[in-house]
Parts: structure tokens; sequence; C-alpha cells
């Protein structure tokens, strides 16, 4: 028991001794695991969360929406196969007059059933009761809302109910499926001071829009089994003379599209990165275990000599990787669920439903172990076999000085002067390529990583760029409830504040290629547009096609479709007309994907006069809060979209969660970058004490022997910028697609400055290890380096 | 300077030790390794240093040399007080005077031999080529070998040409000869010899072979710290000569 107690012993002094490279070892490591955990920690929250609350509140599978159909129309649709649950209801925009806020804000007016809660998508009351169906004065809200504007039960506001200002009570706060991301109509993050989902009793709504009997929405469960697809088809088929605009399935519905996609990326993230440090790691590992056995080999041969098997002798140098594991793992493990129960705190702030805490199953723990496991046997395993193996003999005699040749660079160099301390440099590179090639590809990661994470800015810098200073450049856009005559965009010109206009024909249509088909809206622009422009491929402006579609090149990917090819176009409202339009040409978008038309074009397709359904309008911000007091009180219009508040929504979001997550990949990026370019830095310095110190002796100052060790870390470190740059460059061409969705394309776009952020944090990352580095090298003992031999 | 005639010829001194002292402290052990050491060495002699294993004679040579400095005392090379230099002074001292040679050669196995020599004399004043460095040990012929391809005594005969190569004005030699048989030795030595002949400089050889002594101009022997005797030696031999 004596011999087990000593070996432990050895292993913990030489623990000690290499403390500075286990810790960045198991760094690496923790960071990979903690990725690792917290992703998928936090998908795995997400989920069940979302899962509960969705069964929870009976979130419904098909949503439709329509003009107006009598309740009768139930009777019908209950007879689909595959029907569960029918819930008609009335939904109605209305703009919102709100105290201290001279912005005009939008709210959503949901019915709610006469008795009871909803069948589907009931509305989960967090304080106060749910609004009368008899009174026309009470609402419930979301908390969201309330919250942001400072109400609660008991308080009033204004609103305008089909033209009608109403001071509405709230007499209860709830919280919905149908909104956990509460879009507003035109808007691009959720913004909860200017748009609000409330709920109204059933009878009070319908007397309000003149709906009695009636309904416009509707929303359905299906029997275990049903055929969504089916469903829908004959869903429309019933609707389309109620003025249906088409069903969707829960898929589509805006607010769980975004949470499936939000979870989506989180669980691709979570595969993707945590690899990437484990191997970083399992390199690391592998260079600094070969390197004290190494320094070992004299003592692993009197091990062997005094009788201790290979076994015995493995299993010192596998303990020691252990160690570093077990570090590592439970480092990566505490970090993780930190850094896990920071994302779900982030997730509350966009995500308005209510989530568990972070639930980490037990399976998640367990792979993290056998990963990290593996990952360290990965990189230590091969060092300790060569302990296990090294015969007594060979390791007591002393190793013969490293061999090296004159490479091709220095015959190549041999004309020029070259320093000797410069050959050694190049002749230590180039001695162990493996290992220099292995060090440039660990810094080359930091540096992708790095670019890859400011790629997300710079993305999200040319969709605003593009999106708000070259195509949408209004200020607000007006809808209307009810397309008008095209003349409505002259008084608007009147209107105070109002420098430009231009007007809006969108359309609601299904767009169809064989049996591919997509729920569209076709955009009608004028001529010589200004506010709201037209761009193509190239970011340049064009000018809307007659007689035929501009495509975005998302949708035209989608349906299969060329320049030139036919689409059929279904229009869902109105006449609803059906027409074949040749694709004239394809547009770039980052943001929503549309089809476009010039809007005479628009007009004759549906078969109607020069008609608008909203105006885009461009404000002289110093009358803006005038205009908005008369907007407020304007019937007929039924939203108001504010682009430049879209925009600082955006750049909010932005600043919240991009930034922490840049922070974080740069310290991650760093931390890696510093990790292996201390480790070589260190083992460097370790294999070559001796030569520094011969050299010292010989009369060499401090800094020209650092320059000897910190010239190769310098070399490796430039190698590996390039190398990063082009890693950094593909992994962002490969992520770009993965991260575009229905709603946002992420452009490929890479600045340089993105490329001169990551050189710079990876060499001040290397400076800061060359400087610690140095140190030790100020501090090399002369005399008894070159007492032992090697 | 204080010049000592003797025997007829004016001997200039190269270093006057005072009283020197040197105490380790580690770890809470305190060992006295010089306990007051007073020795001049002079121009152009070749001295041998005995003594038993741990009696302080590496750690003479490497005060001497500026790698370390003593506890107390006082050291002269020549007119300059090294018991005075910073650091860096320390440095320019032996990169300027001083060459080493160690038991173990000490080469930097990634440079050749001319190119390790380069090594020095780029950054001497007035060296010798690294042709000619190597030519005096006896080397020419392995110019453009690596130290992996060199054997034990050759490793060595570099080392010294390495140390000799910038001219110094002290060769320091701790061992030089200790891990090597005594055929190879006796190269080494004849190296050593012919350095400190051509070249005049003041030479110190500490060896375990009483044997070696016999190529010393004068032997100083070491015990526990102190110097218990200096012999003149009057039938200096040749290297080839000895017997250990
Ligand atoms: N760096 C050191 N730290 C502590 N003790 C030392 C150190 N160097 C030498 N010593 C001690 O000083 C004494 C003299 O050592 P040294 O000069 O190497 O002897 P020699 O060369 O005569 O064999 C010895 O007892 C040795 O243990
Ligand atoms: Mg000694």
């Amino acid at each position: 028991m004596i011999r087990v107690d000593a070996l432990n012993r050895k292993l913990l002094r030489d623990l000690w001794r290499i403390k500075g490279q286990a810790i960045a070892i198991s760094m690496v490591m923790a960071c990979g695991i903690a990725l690792m955990i917290s992703s998928f920690g936090t998908v795995t929250t997400l989920e069940e969360s979302m899962n509960a609350f969705y069964d929870r509140t009976r979130f419904a599978d098909v949503f439709a929406t329509l003009k107006r159909a009598p309740d009768s129309l139930k009777k019908d649709i209950e007879r689909i196969p595959g029907v569960s649950i029918i819930e008609t209801r009335i939904v109605a925009a209305v703009n919102l007059d709100l105290p201290n806020m001279t912005e005009p804000a939008t709210g959503q007016l949901l019915s709610l059933p006469e008795r009871g809660a909803p069948l589907l998508n009931d509305v989960i009351i967090l304080s106060g009761r749910y609004p009368s169906s008899q009174r026309p004065n009470e609402v419930a809200v979301t908390d969201a809302f309330a919250n942001a504007h400072d109400l609660t039960v008991g308080d009033s506001f204004k609103a305008i109910i089909n033209g009608n200002k109403r001071s509405l009570e709230i007499v209860g706060l709830g919280m919905t499926p149908e909104y956990i991301y509460a879009l507003g109509p035109g808007s691009l993050m959720p913004d909860d001071k200017r748009f609000g989902v409330m709920w109204m009793g059933r009878k009070a709504l319908a007397a309000a829009f003149d709906l009695d009997g009636a309904f416009n929405s509707l929303t359905i469960s299906l029997q275990l089994g049903a055929s969504e697809y089916e469903v829908i088809r004959r869903l429309d088929v019933l609707l389309e003379p109620y003025g249906g605009v088409g069903s969707y399935a829960r898929k589509d519905q805006l607010s769980n599209f975004f949470l499936v996609n939000e979870i989506t990326q989180l669980r691709t993230s979570g595969a993707v990165f945590p690899p990437v440090f484990l191997l970083v790691s399992a390199f690391l590992m592998n260079v600094v275990v070969s390197r004290i056995i190494a320094t070992e080999r004299e003592q692993i041969g009197l091990l062997k000599a005094f009788g201790y098997n290979d076994l015995e002798v493995g299993w010192v140098y596998l303990k020691l990787v252990l160690i570093l594991v077990f570090i590592g793992l439970g480092m990566g493990i505490a970090l993780g669920i930190w850094m896990g129960g920071g994302m779900i705190t982030m997730y509350t702030t966009y995500y308005k439903f209510p989530l568990l805490n972070l639930g980490i199953d037990t399976g998640v723990f367990t792979s993290a172990a056998i990963i990290s496991l593996i990952a360290g046997m990965l990189g230590g395993l091969g060092a300790v076999r060569q302990a296990a193996r090294l015969s007594p003999a060979v390791a007591m005699a002393p190793p013969v000085p490293t061999s090296y040749k004159a490479g091709a660079l220095s015959r190549f160099f041999a004309p020029l002067t070259i320093s000797q301390p410069t050959r050694m440099i190049f002749r230590h590179v180039t001695r162990f390529p493996v290992r220099a090639g292995l060090t440039i590809i660990g810094v080359a990661f930091s540096v992708a990583l790095m670019v890859m994470s400011l790629f997300f800015l710079d993305s999200i810098e040319r969709v605003i760029a593009v999106y708000f200073f070259q195509a949408e450049r209004q200020t607000l856009t007006l809808s209307f409830v009810e397309p008008r005559p095209a003349l409505v965009e002259q008084e608007i010109q009147h209107l105070p504040g109002v420098i430009k206009t231009q007007p809006v024909r969108s359309v609601s249509v299904r767009l169809r290629n064989g049996h591919l088909s997509d729920r569209k809206a076709i955009q009608g622009i004028v001529s010589g547009a200004d506010l709201a422009r037209l761009l193509d491929t190239d970011q340049k402006v064009i000018e809307p096609p007659l007689g035929g579609l501009a495509l975005s090149k998302h949708i035209a990917n989608d349906l299969n479709l060329k320049v030139g090819d036919l689409v059929t176009v279904e229009v869902l409202q109105e006449r609803r007309p059906v027409e074949q339009l040749p694709v004239v040409r394809l547009v770039e978008e980052y943001l929503g994907f549309q089809a476009y038309m010039h809007i005479d074009s628009l007009n004759r397709l549906m078969k109607e006069g020069p008609t608008v359904t909203g105006i885009h309008v461009m404000v002289d911000s110093r009358y803006a809060d005038d205009l908005y007091a008369t907007l407020k009180d304007t019937p007929g219009v039924a939203g108001i979209a504010q682009q430049t508040a879209t925009l600082a929504g955006f750049r909010e979001t932005m600043d919240n969660t991009m930034n922490v997550m840049i922070g974080f990949y740069v310290a991650l990026a760093s931390l890696i970058a510093f990790g292996v370019a201390y480790n070589a830095a260190r083992i460097a310095l370790s294999e070559r004490s001796r030569a520094l110190a011969s050299l010292r002796v010989l009369g060499f100052t401090r800094e020209e022997v650092t320059y000897i060790l910190l010239g190769e870390l310098g070399i490796l470190t430039l190698a590996s910028l390039p190398v990063g740059c082009l890693l950094g460059y593909s992994m962002a061409l490969a992520m770009s697609p993965m991260l575009t969705t229905d709603l946002y394309n992420f452009p490929f776009v890479i600045e340089p400055s993105t490329y001169g952020w990551s050189i710079i944090v990876v060499c001040v990352s290397a400076t800061i290890c060359g400087l610690i580095t140095r140190q030790r090298v100020f501090g090399l003992e002369l005399v008894s380096a070159l007492k032992t031999r090697e | 300077m204080p010049d000592v005639v003797q025997d007829g010829t004016r001997l200039v001194e190269t270093f006057r030790a005072e009283r020197i002292t040197k105490v380790y402290e580690t770890g809470g052990l305190r060992v006295e390794a010089l306990r007051g050491v007073d020795l001049t060495l002079y121009e152009g002699e070749l001295v041998v240093l005995l003594g038993p294993s741990g009696s302080g004679k590496s750690t003479l040579l490497n005060i001497l040399g500026g790698l370390d400095l003593p506890t107390s005392g006082r050291l002269f090379f020549k007119n300059l007080e090294l018991t005075a230099c910073s650091p860096h002074n320390l440095t320019m001292y032996r990169r300027d005077h001083v060459g080493f040679v160690f038991q173990f050669y000490n080469l930097i196995p990634s440079l050749t031999a001319r190119e390790n020599i380069s090594l020095v004399t780029e950054i001497a004043e007035d060296p010798m080529s690294a042709e000619e460095a190597l030519e005096m040990v006896g080397l020419e012929h392995r110019l453009d070998h690596f130290p992996s391809q060199l054997s034990g005594g050759e490793q060595q005969r570099v080392a010294i040409a390495r140390a000799i190569a910038k001219r110094p004005n002290v060769l320091l030699c701790d061992e030089p000869t200790g891990a090597l048989d005594s055929n190879t030795g006796v190269v080494v030595l004849q190296a050593l010899e012919r350095a400190n002949r051509e070249l005049g400089t003041t030479t110190a050889l500490i060896t375990h072979n009483a044997g070696i002594k016999d190529m010393s101009e004068r032997v100083i022997r070491f015990a526990d710290g102190q110097i218990i005797s200096v012999d003149e030696n009057p039938e200096k031999k040749a290297p080839e000569e000895l017997t250990w």
C-alpha cells in the first residue's frame, strides 16, 4: 500500500507542476461541456415548458382567418374527418390610445366564449378574472403588455374599436399560447409597448364589429392520426365563400414558428460547437501528457526496473488524464448550469410563457461525462500507452539529442544571413511538424470562432442597412381595415408632418407551382417608388414589373421557380381571381419574403380600380406627435407599423442577445487561443530550457533568449491567422443557410473588420500568453538547467 | 592592478577573489557551499581544481563565470568588480569574456556544429571563424553535422570550439571529461590545452581525476567549501602523457 501512496504523491506533484497547463486543458474542456449542457438543457427546458403550456392551454393544431361566416358553418366543419374540437371566435385589430405614449400602439382583440374558458388556446389568468361576456368595456390583457405600460387589474386605457373610441377596463391579466412570441403586424421583434393582446367577451366584441351570430377566426384541434394536410384542404374549400384567406397548421403559426425555430437553432449550435472544444482539449491533453512522460523517462524506467508492470505504470499516467477530465467535467457542469440559467432568463424576456426551471436530465450529464472521457482518452491514451510500453533499459539510457535536419528552408535562405536564434526557431517548428500543425489548427479554431460569431453581426448589419435604409425607407406604414380608393393617399398627404407618401396594395395569395405551394402576399408598388423600393439581387433599385411577378429569391427556391417560369396565383381575397403569371425577376430580401408587381397590374389582377390597402409615410419627426394624435382618432386605420420603432427594437434585441452571445464567444475564442498558445509555449519552454539556459550562459540576454521561444509562438500564431480566417469564412458560409428561416435571411457577409477583430483578439491572447512565458524565461535557473542531463 | 613578479615573469591577475562565501538556503535547509575563499588566477595560466564531490568547486566556477553571485566577499575580473555587477552586466561579461565547457555538452540540438559556434561569434567582438574554431579542436570535417550525428567526445570538442571561438579571456571547464572514456578524454584535453597555449586564455578546469592535475601549472584542492592547498606544478605534461 505504501508504494501506491508514493505513486499517488508523485501524481499530485506532477499535477502541481503543470497546473497552468492543467487549468488550460480543463477550461477548454469545460467550455465544450458547458456549451453542451447549457444548450441541451435549455433546449429540453424550452421544449418541455412549451409542451406543458400547449397541453395545459389546449393549443390548437389548425388556424384559419376569414371575413365572416355564420355560426352554423361550424357544423359543416365538424364533419371534416379528423377534426376534434372547433372553437370559433372573433379577432379584430384595434388602435390603442395609451396614457404616457404619444405614438400609436395596436392591439389584437380576441373574443372569449360566452361561457367558460376557451376550448382551445385557453387564456391562463394570472390575476383578476375573465371579462364578462356582456360587458363591452371589460378586457383581459397579457401581463407582458400590462407590465410594459405599468397597468394592472382595475386600470383603464382607450382603444378605437371599429371607429369608436372606448375606454376599456382591465379585469384580468393572462398568458396565451398564441402569443408566446408576440409579434405585432409588420414588426420584426416583439414589442410589448406597441403591441398588446387582449380578450373581450364574445357578445360584446360581436356587437362592436357587427358580427352577431358570426365569426371571423377559427381554431381546430385534430384527432390523433388525422391528416393535417387534408383537414386544411377541406377547410379552405369550406371557408372560401366566407372570405377565408387560407388556413394553416400549428407549425406555421407565427409565435410557435419562432419558438420552434429558436429551439432548433439552439440544438444546432449545441451540436456544432462542443466538439470543437473537446477536440482542442484532446489535442492539448496529448501534448501535455506526452511531454510529462518524455521528461519522466528515467523514472518510468526506474519503476519498471523495480518491478512495476506496464499496467501499473500506465495507470499512473492514466490517472493524470482522468483527473484533468474530471476537473474539466466538473467545471463544465457548473458553468453549464449557470449559463443555462442565464439563457432561460434571457428567453423569458422574449418568450412569454411559464418557463420551467432549467432541467437537465441525467442523460445529458451522462453523455457529457462520456464525451469528455472520450476526448480525454483520445488525447491521453496514446501517450500513456507509450509510457506503459517503454522498456526499462531504453528508458534509463540517456536520450540522444533530438535529431534535426537542415530543411529546404535553410538551404533556400543560405545566401542570406539568418541569425542562429532565428534558425533555431525555424528548425524547431519544422522538426515537429505535426505538433506545429495542430497548434496552428488549434489557434486557427479560435480565429474561426471569432470570425463566425462576428459574422452574425455583419449579417444583421447588412440586413438593417438594406432593409431599413435601402428597401423600406418609410417612417411608418398605415394599413386600412378595408381596401380603399387610391385617392385616400391625398388625404394622408395633408396630415401634419407628412413629407412623402407611397400607396400600398397588399393581397394575400397562394402561389402554386405544381404540387408546391406557399401562402404569401403580393405587394403592389408604384413606378418610381421612393419609400418602399424593390431591390434586385445586387441591391440595385429596380422598377416593379408590369404583367408579371418579381419574386423573392427565397420563395423562388421553395417553389422551384426561375425567371421565365409561370406560377399560378390564387388570390385569397375579395373576388378570388386565379391567374397564371410569369416570374419576371428575382429580388433579394432579408426580412419577410414576398412577391411584387406593379400596383396597376395588381389592381388589374384584382379586377378593381385604383385601390390601396395602406400608405407608406415619411414623417417629419418634429410633427410626429401631431400626426400620431390625429391617426389615433382616425377611423378605418387598422394598424400603424412604425419602421423606426421596429429598427430601434431590432437593435435593442441585438444588443441584449447578440452582444451577450458574441461576448461569450469572444471569451471562448480567447480561451482556446490562450490555452493552445500557452501549452505550446510551456512545452517549448520545458523541452528547450537547457538550450535556452545554454544560450544564457553563452552571454545571450534574457530578451534574446525570450525571442527564440516566443518567436516560435509568434510564427505559429501568424500562420494560424490566415488558416483561421479561411476556416471562419467556410463555417460562416455553411451557417448562413442553416440560420435562414421563412422569415429571416442571414446573408453571407463578412466585413474586413471582422477578420481584423478576430485577429486582434487572438493576437492579444497569444501576447498575454507570451508575456507569461517570458516571465518564466526570465526566471530560468541557469546553473541547475545545465547540471542535469536531459 | 597589482602585478606580481614571480620567477622573473610578470604575472597579470585575471581573477581576484576575496573571502567569498556562498550559502544556499532551500526550504529551511542551509548549505554553506563556500566558506571564505581567497584566490587569485593569473593571465594565461591553466589551473586544475580538485576535490571531493560537494566541496564547492562548481559553485566557485559558476561565480567566476558570472552565472551566480557570492553571498559575501568580493570578486574582481581584472578591474571589473563582478560582485557589484547588475544581472545585465553579468550577461555582458559572459558574452565578452567567458567561455564555458560543461560535463554535459549543452550544444543546441537544432543547430549544426558550425551554427552552434556562429551562435557565439555573431554576438562577439573579435571572434575567430567557426571553421577556425573547429579546426583548433580537430573537427574541421564535422562542420555541418548536427549534435545528434556526433559522438560524445566530438560533441564536447564542438562545445570547446564554441567556448573559445570568441577568444575569451577565461575558459571555465566543469568536469569536461566526466562523461567520456579516457581515450576520448585525452583528445578533449588536448583541445583545451591547445586553446590555452595558443590563445593565452586563463583556464580553470574542474576534475575528479587526479591524473589530470599534471597538465596544469597550479593545482587547487578543495574540501568542505574551502581551499585547503594550492600547489605549483613545475613539470607540466602534455595531455597525451597523462594517465588515469
Ligand atoms: N542550487 C543549489 N541549491 C542548494 N544547494 C546547492 C546548490 N548548488 C550546490 N549546492 C550545494 O552546495 C555544495 C557545493 O556544491 P558544488 O559546488 O556543486 O560541489 P562540487 O562541484 O564540488 O561537487 C553541495 O553541498 C551542494 O549540495
Ligand atoms: Mg561539481
